[in-house]
């Protein structure tokens, strides 16, 4: 089951340069929570930052207080802990190219120690499964190597790959921004029924996607969070102007 | 409708000149290649008309006979060459590739600048030089000659290029991947040995395999550390035969049969090199899936 | 793109100015016809029904067309909303000056008869709830679009006082019942105008603020047990 997600006064720097600046919401748990904004307004930040991605970029640091369950994010966990629990899909489909379909999925598992073969082809199976690619993969996931499948089917294989390590979050970046409408619809699919057991928070620039999947919504601007509340509110009845403009296509 | 003729009248005069300097660059490009193809043919050619006529069974499998007399081989030398390749690889490899490592991840400093100017300066210390310091540094400690002494000169030759070549090799890798592994939570060093390693594998061992083309046939390095043996010998740490040093004394000295050893010892020098070569490409490639580069 | 999104709300917005200005002025020309008893003027509303009916059918496909290409949402979408809302009230209102004419040319060859009932103070109530209205959507002020709501209950007001004292009239004296009819008749018709133009004030507010005040929803606006009550 996915646990909620709970962010206080969270600020984040690039150097001296700062990306975020207080920003407190909560995602609750097995919800879709979509972050929008125009280019450059920090949502990728953010994202990266609830799962300590974003230390990975040098002179990076953020600071401030970020729960997933009841597990503290910067206080008291490493990095590589906090991955372990939180899974992460990112904008250009990155399968590893030189593993097999079923070794990409069970990278996560075999890079980090485990060893039981036979549970391992249970995991492979019933993740690729999750991610709705067992079907077209069954008979060459052990032959075909990872970079040899359609975008679409790269990027499900990332979530499946994702999936493997049983995270109870899963971030998406832009996930489907490299990907054509018919992908970008399975995937959107597969998101519904990802809620049931994971908590999502998906990162996109395109309002019709985040109106179409997600319950909640935030609007982020220059660092900071304008506006979160139910999709419906945002996309009928946006409380700040802001945010009407920005939906709208005013501006950005 | 009179300028359309006119331009007409232009079209195939402007397209006669080009199509002419066009075909001419072609023949240039083609020329060049065979210039450069030329050289290579011409050797190889020329050490199978020399050398073909001396390998048989005998020269592959016995041991130089004493100066004068006509027969036997240079097996001792061909086994130590691979010995003493051996043990420059055991210790270059493994130093060049970790150095590539950290270079490429985390090199951005003034260390990581102060490494790359040194092995660039290392890849021009002619070869004489090299085997000097080699003698320096193990043959007088030791106080012998030795394969071991061959071996750290030729490993000393080895490891900047196999650094250089890994360092960009591994830099090739997209960042994604990396960010994918972290994603996963993989620890760092799990990441660049299992997963950016993994994917730069195959251009690392093409740094590898030029390292070893390029030792394979030097003769200066080994004059003082290995120094040539008539006899078998398989202890690291006595002097050793080996294929250019033999090469070297038979095709300097005044025997006729030793002159015809020499050119054979030069064709099965190369024939070495590219088997081993392909050997590796072979080996590396069966690890490769369909579908991947 | 959004030029052309924005050009298209722009058409929508005149179209529908025009449409309120049409309906306008047929309820205004059917009060005057009923007051000075003129048929010219009722020909006039009858010709111009027509003209209301075309710009009704363009409106709609105008944001029928906008809604399917410019995926509008927030503001735009209820504004697209409520004009075509808006719209089916203003059609309606220029059906029920229709109405108010017939009675007027039947009742023009009847014998001219002095009914307690102020149909011209009626009439122009609902006038300035129709100018009102229109003036809301054209400022996109919820104020004034509320003050409509409230003028709603004036109008209703003086529809029942007419019902009253015209059944009386009708039962004291059967000879003018004709007379009467047409007169209460006339009077519905100007509450049901009212009316549109209540719904006309619900769709601005529904428009600007995002509030749905329909059916008495809001909480500024009496609850329904006090209404029935003044009744």
């Amino acid at each position: 089951m996915g646990v909620g997600i709970k962010v206080q006064k969270l600020n984040a720097w690039y150097g001296k340069s700062q990306a975020l600046h207080d920003i407190t919401m909560e995602a609750p748990a097995n919800h879709a929570t979509a972050l929008i904004g125009p280019s450059g307004c920090g949502k990728s930040t953010f994202v990266r930052c609830l799962n300590r991605m974003h230390e990975t970029v040098p002179e990076a640091r953020a600071d401030g207080k970020v729960m997933v369950g009841d597990l503290s994010v910067y206080n008291g966990t490493t990095a590589v802990q906090i991955r372990r629990r939180i899974g992460m899909v990112f904008q250009k489909p990155n399968p590893f190219p030189t593993m097999s379909i079923y070794d990409n999925v069970a990278a996560g598992l075999k890079l980090n120690g485990f060893r039981d073969q036979r549970r391992l082809d249970e995991i492979v199976e019933r993740s690729l499964t999750h991610a709705a690619l067992w079907d077209e993969v069954k008979d060459t996931a052990r032959k075909k190597s990872g970079a040899s499948l359609s975008g679409g089917q790269q990027q499900r294989l990332c979530i499946a790959r994702a999936l493997a390590v049983e995270p109870e979050v899963l971030l998406m970046d832009e996930p489907c921004s490299a990907l054509d409408p018919i992908s970008t619809g399975k995937i959107e699919e597969l998101i519904f029924q990802l809620k049931e057991k994971y908590t999502i928070v998906i990162v996109t620039h395109n309002m019709q996607q985040a109106s179409r999947v997600a319950e909640f919504t935030g609007f982020f601007l220059l660092g900071r969070l304008i506006e979160f509340d139910k999709t419906e509110k945002i996309f009928t009845t946006p409380s700040d102007k802001r945010t009407e403009d920005y939906i709208t296509g005013r501006f950005g | 409708m009179g300028s359309q003729a006119n331009n007409l009248a232009l079209a195939p005069k402007i397209s006669l000149w080009r199509r002419g300097s066009d075909h001419f660059a072609t023949l240039c490009a083609v020329a060049a290649v065979i210039l450069v193809l030329l050289p290579l043919a011409a050797v190889f050619g020329y050490l199978v008309y020399k050398g073909i006529g001396s390998i048989n069974l005998s020269f592959l499998t016995k041991t130089p006979k004493p100066p004068g007399e006509v027969g036997g081989g240079m097996a001792n030398a061909i086994a130590g060459s691979c010995l003493i390749l051996a043990l420059g690889s055991l210790v270059g490899v493994p130093v060049g590739i970790g150095a590539g490592i950290y270079l490429a991840e985390y090199g951005r400093n003034r260390l990581g600048n102060l490494i790359r100017f040194t092995a660039d300066v290392l890849n021009g210390v002619p070869s004489i030089i090299v085997g000097i310091v080699a003698y320096g540094l193990v043959v007088l400690t030791q106080g012998h000659f030795s394969a071991l002494a061959g071996g750290v000169a030729l490993a000393i030759m080895m490891v900047p290029t196999i650094t250089r070549t890994s360092e960009e090799m591994l830099l090739l890798v997209p960042n994604a991947v990396r960010e994918a592994a972290y994603g996963l939570g993989v620890p760092r060093w799990r990441t660049i040995l299992s997963v950016t390693l993994r994917t730069a594998t195959s251009g690392v061992i093409t740094g590898v395999m030029l390292a070893f083309a390029r030792v394979a046939g030097e003769t200066a390095p080994l004059l003082f550390t290995a120094f040539g043996n008539q006899y078998w010998n398989w202890k690291i740490n006595q002097p050793t035969a080996a294929l250019p040093l033999q090469i070297f004394s038979y095709a300097i000295s005044p025997y006729d049969d030793w002159h015809r050893q020499a050119w054979a010892g030069a064709l099965i020098l190369i024939i070495l090199i590219v088997v081993s070569i392909s050997a590796v490409r072979f080996v590396a490639g069966r690890g490769m899936l369909k579908g991947a580069n | 793109m959004r030029t052309r999104f924005q050009q298209g709300l722009d058409e929508l917005r005149a179209r529908l100015l025009r449409m309120g200005g049409l309906a306008e002025q047929a309820v205004d020309r059917a009060c005057q016809a009923y007051i000075d008893r003129d048929l010219a003027r009722c020909h006039a509303v009858l010709e111009g029904e027509s003209q209301i009916n075309v710009i009704e059918r363009e409106i709609d496909e105008l944001a029928f067309d906008l809604l399917a290409l410019q995926q509008p949402i927030a503001v735009d979408l209820r504004f697209i909303l409520a004009v075509t809302k808006i719209n089916s009230d203003l059609e309606r209102v220029g059906d029920q000056a229709v109405n108010i004419v017939e009675r007027v040319i039947d009742m023009v060859e009847l014998p001219k008869v002095d009914l307690p009932v102020d149909i011209p103070r009626m009439a122009a109530a609902v006038s300035a709830m129709v100018r009102r209205s229109l003036e809301s959507f054209i400022e996109g002020k919820a104020e004034l679009a509320q003050a409509v709501l409230e003028m709603d209950n004036v109008v209703d007001r003086m529809r029942d006082e007419a019902f009253i004292s015209l059944v009386k009239v009708m039962n004291d004296n059967p000879a003018v019942t004709r007379q009467a009819l047409d007169a209460l008749l006339v009077a519905r018709n100007l509450e049901r105008v009212a009316d549109h133009t209540t719904n006309i004030a619900e769709d601005v507010i529904f428009w600007v603020r995002g509030a749905d005040v329909r059916h008495n929803a809001n909480p500024e606006f009496p609850a329904p047990q006090e209404i029935s009550e003044t009744k």
